[in-house]
């Protein structure tokens, strides 16, 4: 009886797996068409969940061995399940196989299990909770139905009581492991995730790459979308992105403004565009909520859309994009690699560009840029005040240089300032040739993109541009991580190449080529926090820790240090929205610092310094780097100057 | 609400850095037309059409921005007039004085002396409007309002009193139509033909504290302005009303 109920059972199930993939590609198409490598992208698949994917998963390394004998059994099991029960090839050597990938995959499933039975919060429940019984059923009806076939035990063992039994179980199992993966069951993440895989909007990122900086709207043609809207207003492939979510949470363990109880989850987020995609609403959705004021959660089941519907205000409330300081930490984390940040800055496009509502200093600061060309709205005259006393070379004298020093917007703000006549300090004593744009820099627009404000980042862009191009240097350096990566990886879009190094990067360099005499650092212990757009944004983790080295320091690391860091709280124009929360992102990174406790933090960064120099004090101090190393360095006795030997001129501070 | 808004922007400068922006009053301007009047605002400049700065209006969500075309130094008064009565305005609201050119204030005086019409200055709010009589409040200094009930056609300056403008989106900006009127050219020979020079820093009145707690202090920097002296004149004629007044600005100096 089995052998004619089984082919059934699995060619149904194949069949409506494949009416469900239909179904869900169309959902897809929605999106706006976007340039992939269809062909390359799918042959290139295997390499990259094999590799890619697994070098995030294998992070955890119980979830990466779990997964590995769930889905590998699975797969063949799968396989070898349609050969043998679906067209019948009763082979021994096959029948054997299928028991051996039927077991692995029911090793899999009770470790699945195991996890389940007190998850932590970052897992959703909901049906989630039900999938590893399911991984059970299926491995042990598979099993059980194909000892016949290896000839352990006779054909019709059991009789009917057992036929119906081990049928009901097939059936469960094909249900959630066959057409459950197109219908919307969690093994959905399975097929979106492989063609997500394929087709991420982020090619670069596969085989140990990187691909961080935004993309860019195309301002010139007037029909083209300003941000994103409504759900179709994403990209197709994009849209597949957001559907290959397995809800691990891990996103949402390392977000600093879910932490913070601002009304952020990305996981949330992530599926609350898949319920824009799909059409419905959130009350599905088993995961932990968007934080709220009462600590109690945005309730759940109150939003909905579909994907002709504006998003905000609707499906999500505008305070939850505005919440995002761009960290990255979501995306870095997630074994999906789905791209939350993008997904975020579009939707903030769309509200800036075309609905003019950045919150709170939003408006303010973006008038400012256009005016002034700095987010304070500072006279544009002033740029170079701090360095009034430094005879500092102009690149419009010199016209070509080594260095070009990347002043950034930290000239205007007093604290800052001695951070770069530090560095100041540091480029003298190795006699490097350098020089700087004085009034010819502008603001990198950084912030105004991040805020959404694509034509004010692409008019600074441009002019910015235009102004390098004049001169010929070597190379940029700058103390400002937002400079580095906006000059470093979002100018080229607009035919800014450059090579481009933040100060530690450079600095590391001159200690190492011995161009610089350093002493010891005195005074106590000290800690580094990795600033997002320097490390996870750029990958540069180690040339900050190596000029530490060299001064002698050894860094008492933080738990979340280098690619796990937290953020400070400054990033994506969050200080400038200002959504508020339960707490504040810089008082909780500055107990990871406590934590260690360091007499000082390094910090590479002018936001981060600021932001954590807000934090009321007693706290440990806060240090740039070049501040760290212009106090160690052994200045030199010009001999030929005979200068007054005690009148040593005054360093300002 | 049907009834005719009009408002006057000019081009603005950045007080830092001088660039041309939207004029910080004017924007006002709008913005308090727009919560009055909605899409049936019509926004009016008179100057050149082609001027970048004026899209920071339309981005404010209008359609069009109408524009009677003029040279730098033409007097925008006559032509603004004329149009004002020609298009049947009933509301019109203007920043009080210009960041560019002259920017005497004097303006919305001479165009409401043009016009006949009642000029209300320091405009914060409009209450209602009903059977051609508009009931608004008028900013006085230290946070005080005036109601007032004015007869339309009404000219109104705001400063920053009114409601801050709206964020300037850029979608709407490059969409909104510039609507370029030709005009008859009047030189403003006043303006052209007189010497501008940067103006010197007024000296500062010095001032001196005679609270002696902070409390006072509190109470000296919100207290009510109030004369000491004056009188009450009621129940008098015109005439009379208009003698004593006449008195008493020659009495202060104010009238030689
Ligand atoms: S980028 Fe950072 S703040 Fe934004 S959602 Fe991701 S983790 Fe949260
Ligand atoms: S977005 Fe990524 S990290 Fe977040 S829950 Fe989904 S799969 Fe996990």
């Amino acid at each position: 009886m089995l052998n004619t109920l089984l082919p059934i059972l699995l060619f149904a199930a194949l069949g409506l797996a494949v009416l469900g993939a239909l179904r869900r590609v169309s959902l897809w198409r929605q999106g706006r068409p976007s340039k992939v490598d269809l062909i390359g992208g799918l042959l290139a698949m295997p390499r990259r969940y094999m590799v890619d994917l697994h070098h995030v998963v294998a992070r955890d390394k119980y979830m990466a061995n779990t997964h590995v004998a769930t889905a590998g059994g699975f797969v063949l099991a799968a396989v070898l399940a349609i050969l043998v029960h679906g067209f019948g090839l009763h082979n021994r050597i096959l029948g054997y196989a299928l028991l051996f990938a039927s077991v692995l995959m029911f090793v899999g499933a009770l470790f699945v299990y195991a996890r389940r039975r007190n998850p932590p919060a970052r897992l959703s429940k909901g049906p989630w909770m039900r999938l590893p019984k399911s991984l059970l059923a299926f491995s042990v009806s598979f099993f059980l139905v194909t000892l016949p076939v290896a000839g352990i035990l006779p054909a019709n063992f059991g009789g009917w009581v057992m036929a119906v039994i081990l049928g009901v179980g097939v059936l469960w199992g094909v249900s959630e492991l066959f057409f459950g993966m197109t219908w919307g069951g969690p093994m959905k993440h399975a097929f979106a995730g492989a063609l997500h895989l394929a087709w991420h909007r982020r090619a670069e990122r596969f085989g140990g790459g990187r691909s961080t900086g935004l993309k860019p709207l195309d301002l010139e043609d007037p029909q083209a979308l300003l941000g994103v809207e409504k759900p179709k207003d994403f990209t197709w492939n994009q849209l597949l992105g957001f559907d290959a979510c397995v809800q691990c949470g891990k996103c949402e363990a390392a977000c600093p403004a879910f932490a913070a109880g601002q009304p952020l989850n990305p996981k949330k987020l992530i599926q609350d565009m898949v319920v824009g995609l799909a059409g419905g609403t959130d009350a599905n959705f088993a995961g932990s909520p968007y934080p709220s004021l009462d600590g109690s959660g945005k309730p759940i089941g109150e939003h909905g859309g579909n994907p002709h519907q504006p998003i905000v205000n609707g499906l999500v409330d505008a305070e939850t994009l505005w919440s995002c300081t761009t960290c990255r930490a979501c995306v870095e984390e997630c074994p999906m690699m789905i791209e939350h940040v993008d997904a975020i800055v579009d939707m903030r496009r769309h509200l800036t560009l075309e609905k003019g509502a950045t919150p709170n200093k939003g408006a303010e600061v973006l008038d400012n840029l256009i005016a002034t060309d700095n987010p304070g709205g500072f006279a544009p005259g002033g740029r170079m005040n701090w360095a009034a006393d430094l005879n500092l070379n102009l690149l419009s004298d010199k016209k070509t240089t080594d260095v070009l020093f990347w002043v950034g917007d930290g000239a205007f703000d007093m604290r800052n300032q001695r951070t770069l006549r530090a560095f100041v300090k540091v480029l003298k004593a190795a006699k490097v040739d350098f020089a700087v744009l004085g009034l010819e820099e502008r603001d990198s627009g950084d912030v105004a993109r991040r805020l959404g404000d694509e034509a004010t980042f692409q008019l600074l862009a441009r002019r910015n541009i235009q102004t390098l191009a004049k001169y010929s240097f070597k190379r940029i350096v700058t103390c400002d991580p937002h400079s580095f990566h906006v000059l470093k990886n979002e100018y080229g879009a607009f035919d800014g190449n450059y090579v481009v190094q933040h100060h530690s990067t450079y600095m590391a360099e001159l200690i190492e080529s011995g161009k610089l005499s350093l002493g010891q650092h005195k005074g106590g212990t000290v800690t580094y926090h990795d600033p997002c757009y320097l490390g996870r944004y750029n990958g540069e983790y180690q040339a900050p820790r190596d000029v530490l080295n060299a001064l002698g320091i050894e860094v008492k690391e933080m738990q979340r240090s280098g690619f796990r860091s937290r953020c400070c709280g400054g990033g994506g124009g969050a200080p400038i929205t200002d959504i508020p929360g339960k707490q504040r992102i810089p008082d909780m990174r500055m107990e990871d610092i406590r934590e260690t406790k360091a007499e000082l933090v390094a910090v590479g960064c002018p936001q981060c310094t600021a932001m954590l120099e807000g934090v009321v004090e007693p706290r440990p101090l806060i240090k740039d780097i070049a501040e760290l190393v212009a106090d160690a360095l052994i200045e030199e006795v010009v001999a030929s100057q005979p200068a007054p030997a005690k009148r040593k001129p005054a360093e300002v501070h | 609400m049907n009834t005719k808004v009009i408002s006057l922007v000019s081009i603005g400068a950045h007080p830092t850095s001088g660039r041309a922006r939207r004029a910080e009053q004017d924007a006002r301007a709008v913005e308090l037309g727009l919560q009055l009047a909605g899409d049936n605002l019509q926004v009016l400049h008179a100057g050149d059409s082609q001027e970048p700065a004026l899209r920071a209006y339309l981005g404010m969500g209008l359609e069009q921005l109408h524009v009677l075309e003029q040279p730098a130094g033409a007097d925008a008064l006559g032509v603004l007039g004329d149009y004002l009565r020609d298009a049947g305005a009933e509301l019109v609201l203007t920043g009080s004085q210009a960041e560019t050119g002259e920017g005497s204030g004097m303006l919305p005086f001479l165009l409401a002396e043009q016009l006949g019409w009642p000029l209300v200055v320091g405009l914060a709010e409009v209450e209602s409007i009903s059977n051609g009589v508009a009931q608004v409040l008028q900013a006085l200094p230290r946070g005080q309002r005036r109601r007032l009930k004015v007869r339309l056609p009404l000219l109104a300056t705001v400063d920053n009193a009114a409601p801050k403008p709206r964020q300037s989106a850029f979608g709407p900006a490059r969409r909104g139509v510039l609507a370029a009127r030709q005009v008859e050219i009047v030189e403003d020979e006043l303006f052209t033909g007189a010497e501008l020079q940067p103006a010197k820093p007024r000296p500062k009145r010095l001032k001196v504290i005679k609270a002696k707690s902070g409390a006072d202090r509190m109470k000296a920097a919100t207290a009510k302005a109030s004369g000491g002296g004056g009188q009450v004149l009621k129940d008098v004629s015109p005439q009379a009303g208009a003698e004593a007044i006449l008195k008493l600005l020659i009495e202060e100096g104010v009238v030689r």
